[in-house]
């Protein structure tokens, strides 16, 4: 469509398309390898590696201290009472756990629909799902008081003889969220093993050789390996699909199975998903943007990988924004006193502003912008609207808890909420372990998946002069 | 139980795919079977040339899957009706449609953890050592960008000789032995 823009002569762009290719042309499986793994394999970690270590490190510890202090004190520290019980802890799990789910979109759904163009950001998503699962996880058990009875949520035989109470979505939840960990830990072991094998030939030191010579535990690229290791890979696609989607829709059950205004809606399992998945696009591109340029790798990870996360986040913005607009008519279509006061309220109460901050962050910027292609495939551009729309989805969680608790049915039970700085300081530290945990994953593991890429190198196209040889046995 | 010394095979090295899986359909035609390709990437029509076309990774994902499932909901079952039933507002104790999310959950954590730790099992890994790790050009290449046929020693038609020779027909850049 936009073939007329483009000059002629550019390489990164495809002619029969007029697309910016996956991978820019002229890589061998050998340069890709040694690209890939010389990231990892050199002995010499770069300075900037270091300065970005100091700070999330530096993020970790405030976490650390946060909640220390916590366990110490008590949740009284953080803001939340009566009425508003759900403060910070659980807007921060769901945003983490809607971040992770761009990871396991990217590496499941679109493995199924063969999306190669995939294959690049793959690994990396899949890590970002992993630590932010890690981060989202914690909140829970943090939220509830005294963790040190975090294990009365399993169904564990204690010697009390009290079991769960199984017909809870807050029990479902632990389930979904376990399970969720459980598979992307899975999948992205499972991912990494041959690029593991890579790493135990490459190595140079006595230590990684061992190191990855166990992890990819003796790896040697049968073909027979190879076809189970594609089946469990599909598999885990096609199981990781449901798992996600019903991920999110239980996390809002927790929401819509209240009775309370704002809550209680059929919308939210699509409209939680979709939200999920807009924001977690818009983090795989606040990490990819700074990686790609920090280690060089624009010609594994190109205009055409922005290009597209920009246009997946224009059509799941858009399910969003349908989201909030059939919010807004059921609270006038219901007739229902409470709910049409608690939109108004939302929209026009002491915490209006945070309304309005979401929709200029979730639609006013991004669903005008990204329809230009200029724009998505410009990379400054693209960062800072990430960044807008992980704000705009913060937000919407606040939103979402905030004003629909803080104006109780009875006017003389409202109350307000004002977050404290150990609110504050628990949110900025799970941001430091995040980026901890996601810088060390870039130094010591494949960030990229260097056998999927391979696989769409040109020259991995098989050229067949002889007929298929006759059928045979398989295991 | 094989020997653990002597010849493991004949390892032959290509610089394409579509060299590699010419060899090993012209191999297999001529009667080879215990046979193998190595390849840095997956590579569908090498697998198919040697005759291997379907694998159980999908069987063991099923049966876990459903011992998953069955497992959950029984156990759901059992602790909301038996174990410690509790009246909520009268609804009935066996109130099976609530018991689907966990059920759901764990038939994908079942069938999941089947899927990759079956795909392990199957493979025969972890084997931290091979005979063919001895071959040098293998560890240099064959999780980087070359691709291996290796003819087994145990194939009956097997001969240190012949089939070096046969090997050089089928144009690959090197043959060298691996010894166990």
């Amino acid at each position: 469509m936009a073939t007329s823009e483009i000059k002629p002569k550019d390489m990164t762009i495809d002619p029969a398309t007029g697309e910016y290719r996956v991978i820019a042309p002229g890589q061998t499986f050998k340069s890709v390898t040694e690209k890939i793994a010389g990231i990892v394999l050199t002995p010499n970690t770069p300075l900037g590696w270091f300065a970005f270590f100091a700070v999330a490190g530096s993020g970790a510890t405030v976490l650390l201290v946060a909640v220390t202090w916590l366990f110490l004190k008590g949740v009284g520290i953080w803001a939340i009472t009566q009425p508003v019980a759900w403060g910070f802890a659980i807007i921060n799990f769901v945003w983490w756990i809607g971040i992770g789910h761009a990871g396991t979109l990217i590496s499941a759904i679109l493995l199924l629909f063969k999306q190669s163009w995939r294959n690049s950001i793959s690994r990396f998503a899949e890590a970002m799902t992993i630590f932010a699962v890690v981060c989202a996880g914690m909140f829970p058990l943090i939220h509830i008081g005294r963790p040190w009875l975090g294990y009365w949520m399993l169904p564990l035989p204690f010697s009390m003889n009290v079991w769960p109470q199984f017909r809870s979505p807050l029990e479902w939840d632990v389930f979904a969220v376990s399970t969720y960990a459980t598979i992307s830990v899975v999948f992205w072991y499972i991912g990494m093993i041959p690029d593991f094998g890579t790493f135990r030939d490459r190595s140079q030191s006595k230590i990684g050789q061992y190191f990855y010579g166990i992890v990819s535990l003796g790896w040697r690229g049968s073909v027979r390996h190879w076809m189970r290791y594609e089946t469990a890979s599909l598999l885990l696609a096609g199981l990781a699909t449901p798992l996600v989607l019903s991920v999110h829709t239980v996390i809002s059950f927790d929401f819509a199975v209240a009775v309370l205004p704002g809550w209680h809606t059929t919308i939210f399992p699509p409209y939680f998903v979709a939200g999920a998945i807009y924001s977690g696009f818009a983090m795989v591109l606040t990490l990819a943007i700074p990686l790609r340029k920090f280690y060089h790798l624009e010609k594994l990870v190109t205009e055409r990988h922005i290009d597209n996360m920009g246009k997946v986040m224009l059509a799941t913005g858009f399910i969003v924004a349908y989201g909030y607009g059939m919010e807004a008519f059921m609270a006038w279509y219901s007739a229902s006193h409470w709910e049409a006061f608690m939109f108004w309220n939302r929209m026009r109460g002491p915490m209006g502003w945070a309304y309005w901050v979401l929709v200029t962050c979730n639609l006013a910027i991004p669903l005008t912008t990204l329809w230009v292609r200029k724009l998505r495939t410009n990379i400054a551009f693209m960062f800072v609207l990430s960044i807008i729309v992980n704000t705009g989805m913060w937000f919407e969680r606040f939103v979402i808890i905030v004003t629909s608790l803080y104006r109780d049915f009875l006017p003389s039970s409202w109350g307000t909420y004002r977050a404290t700085k150990w609110d504050y300081l628990v949110f900025i530290g799970t941001l430091g372990l995040f980026t901890t945990l996601f810088l060390l994953f870039v130094r010591l593991l494949p960030m990229i998946p260097m056998n999927e890429i391979r696989m769409i190198l040109p020259q991995a196209k098989i050229k067949p002069k002889e007929p298929k040889a006759t059928a045979g046995g398989g295991d | 139980m094989p020997a653990r010394e002597g010849t493991y095979g004949l390892l032959a090295e290509f610089d394409t795919p579509s060299d590699l899986v010419r060899a090993a359909q012209q191999a297999r035609h001529d009667g080879w079977r215990r046979m193998d390709c190595y390849t840095p990437y997956p590579v569908e029509e090498a697998a198919e040339a040697i005759g291997f076309h379907r694998n159980k990774v999908p069987l063991v994902t099923l049966i876990g899957g459903l011992m998953g499932l069955v497992a959950m909901f029984t156990f759901e079952t059992w602790v909301s009706v038996l174990a410690y039933p509790l009246n909520i507002a009268g609804r009935p104790l066996y109130s099976w449609p609530a018991f689907i999310v966990p059920a759901y959950e764990w038939t994908i954590l079942w069938a999941g953890l089947s899927a990759g730790f079956g795909m392990i099992a199957l493979n025969g890994l972890p084997s931290l050592y091979h005979p063919l790790f001895n071959a040098p050009n293998f560890r240099d290449g064959a999780t980087t960008d070359k691709f291996f046929l290796c003819l087994e020693a145990l194939d009956p038609k097997f001969d240190l000789v012949e089939t070096r020779a046969y090997l050089a027909t089928l144009s690959p850049t090197s043959v060298v032995e691996v010894e166990y």
